[in-house]
């Protein structure tokens, strides 16, 4: 109980943060960071949470973009109307791979590339057909209204990222008190031990890849509304795929707040190194790697790790 | 209540099960015994659905489960330990046995309200909020035990418990195994233990290179010739025949 009055107060905190802060250059930061944290809650609701790690979210949030953007220009649907069509479309697609993958019983480094796979066959695909714009990208035409899911200031985008975020986060809150998040976890940490109390592995594996991919999806919606454009490279490039990752690596995978914390630490780590280093290309870039190298040797379980302050969990255990 | 009938698989060109027929009575603790690599554990693998039969059938409360998915078996009444521990180890004590808990009880707190309660039946209540990761190999099969108790099995399948417990340990659990049996599930246990064996199982079947060579009473069994020979080889079984002959 006390972790979800925790994510209430938070949320009442961030909703009352443009009563105080007017700065656009602020808010932007608030927003960006919302907006890792629900990717990163995307991922670790089947990396953190089910074991399976992913290296190819992207596929989801691609399709998510692609689905609201080609919804809007190519058969003129209202931009509210084509959020929920994206995000069925993300857990359909998460479905598909997920059924292909755990049918087969890949795992590990294989569902990784596995995912990696489908991620650059959809950003080929999406570069190729005219349905998708192409290699020039969709643009969506500029209305700004509320109705509109185009908020004339920032505030209204802060409130939408933050609802989309908090409710990836109670998602996450629901897998640590419910049945099917202890089952989901008992995959994750030893296949026959759970099948053997019962669980359908399967099922469970397949469950938690429609969900992860319905939210990853549904941040690629937030994409393409804020940012009125999205092209192949941008929807399923690896740059989605590592920034969906990191969140969750940095703050602590498998946890409800971790997310949380490594995007808000990633992303005040990238405005310092951009005011010390300036804007040269593919610094951050480096920097994050750098970071991520220290994390995985240093604190396997992430900020939240650190904080709890148990020695780390060598997963697996007895198994060897 | 568990009808195994002419049950047979190999790897590659090893015979591990072969032909093995037996029939568990409901309400019985009993036991299935021989050497290492006679295919107990495998046994086991093919009743509960982990490996498929090449040939014959597994019957279990009347119907025929062979082939059936290992979690679609646990549903129905037969849950299974493994030999070689397999914790969830990044959750706690009260985590792991909460899982099997939850087959029947939707709700976490029943969940874990039962989970406290069977742990305190193996004696774990007073390492519920542990990782598994940190206990003993003795804890681990407790924990083992007592997943598998959480999930309200008909018939629980026993894989060495026992194995790599000290004596004084051996002798806190066979009372916890004689009171499963007594609150009515069907126990069939692997052993090495012969103390358990004997004290614990009415009946025995002996398998060796994957077929039965002997079945009974703990008593019949351990003087049948065969079965010493399985064990000993026949160079010490007849040196101690002769022995008994002379003396």
């Amino acid at each position: 109980m006390k972790d979800l009055i925790a994510l209430i107060v938070f949320g009442i905190v961030v909703a009352a943060l443009p009563l105080f802060v007017s700065s656009g250059f602020v808010l932007n930061i608030v927003i960006m960071t919302l907006y890792a944290a629900l990717l990163g809650q995307a991922w670790n609701i089947l990396g953190g949470f089910g074991g399976q790690f992913s290296f190819g979210h992207a596929v989801f949030f691609g399709t998510g973009a692609y689905a609201a953007a080609v919804l809007q220009v190519k058969f003129g649907w209202n931009a509210w109307a084509a959020l929920p069509a994206a995000v069925a479309l993300g857990a359909a697609v998460g479905a598909f791979i997920g059924a292909l993958s755990f049918r087969y019983g890949l795992r590990g480094s294989y569902f990784a590339l596995v995912t990696l796979a489908f991620a650059e066959v959809f950003r080929i695909l999406s570069n190729t057909f005219d349905f998708t714009g192409a290699g020039v990208g969709l643009m969506i035409p500029l209305t700004e209204s509320a109705g509109n899911f185009q908020f004339t200031s920032r505030t209204g985008f802060l409130y939408v990222i933050l609802g989309f975020t908090l409710a990836a986060c109670l998602v996450a809150w629901w897998l640590k008190h419910s049945r099917y998040g202890a089952w989901l976890q008992a995959v994750r940490d030893n296949e026959e031990s759970a099948a053997a109390l019962g669980v359908n592995v399967f099922r469970v594996k397949l469950g938690a890849t429609m969900i992860s991919g319905a939210l990853m999806s549904a941040g690629g919606v937030f994409y393409v509304q804020y940012f009125h454009y999205i092209d192949p490279h941008i929807a399923y490039g690896p740059g989605v795929s590592i920034e969906a990752l990191l969140a969750p690596i940095v703050g602590g995978i498998g946890t409800l707040f971790g997310p949380l914390l490594g995007a808000a630490a990633l992303h005040l780590f990238g405005e310092l190194t951009r005011s010390f280093m300036g804007d040269a290309p593919g610094i951050s870039l480096m920097v994050y790697g750098l970071l991520l190298v220290l994390m995985v040797t240093f604190l396997p379980r992430g900020i939240m790790g650190l904080l709890s302050g148990s020695p780390p969990v060598r997963k697996g255990g007895s198994r060897a | 209540m568990l009808e195994v009938h002419n049950l047979s698989i190999s790897f590659g060109g090893l015979k591990a099960v072969e032909d093995v027929s037996l029939h568990l009575q409901q309400g019985a603790i009993a036991s299935l015994i021989g050497p290492n690599g006679a295919g107990k554990s495998t046994l086991f693998a093919l009743a509960s659905g982990f490996l498929k039969p090449e040939r014959g059938t597994v019957r279990f409360l009347g119907e025929d489960i062979t082939g059936l998915p290992p979690h679609v078996i646990c549903r129905r009444g037969m849950v299974r330990t493994f030999q070689i521990v397999q914790p969830f180890a990044a959750q706690t004590v009260h985590e792991n046995v909460a899982v099997g808990a939850h087959l029947h009880h939707r709700s976490r707190r029943k969940a874990l309200a039962r989970a406290e309660a069977v742990a305190r039946r193996v004696g774990l209540a007073d390492q519920l909020n542990k990782l598994a990761s940190s206990l003993t190999i003795s804890g681990r099969k407790r924990l083992e035990l007592a997943r598998a108790l959480a999930a309200e099995p008909r018939l629980l399948l026993l894989d060495e418990v026992l194995a790599g417990l000290n004596p004084q340990e051996i002798g806190e659990m066979i009372p916890v195994i004689r009171s499963i049996r007594d609150s009515g599930i069907t126990v069939l246990m692997i052993e090495h233990v012969m103390q358990a064996v004997m004290s614990l199982s009415e009946y025995t079947w002996v398998l060796n290179h994957g077929s039965l060579i002997a079945e009974g009473t703990p008593a019949e069994v351990s003087n049948n010739a065969q079965v010493i020979e399985a064990y000993l080889g026949r160079g010490t079984a007849e040196r101690l025949r002769r022995n008994s002959v002379h003396a």
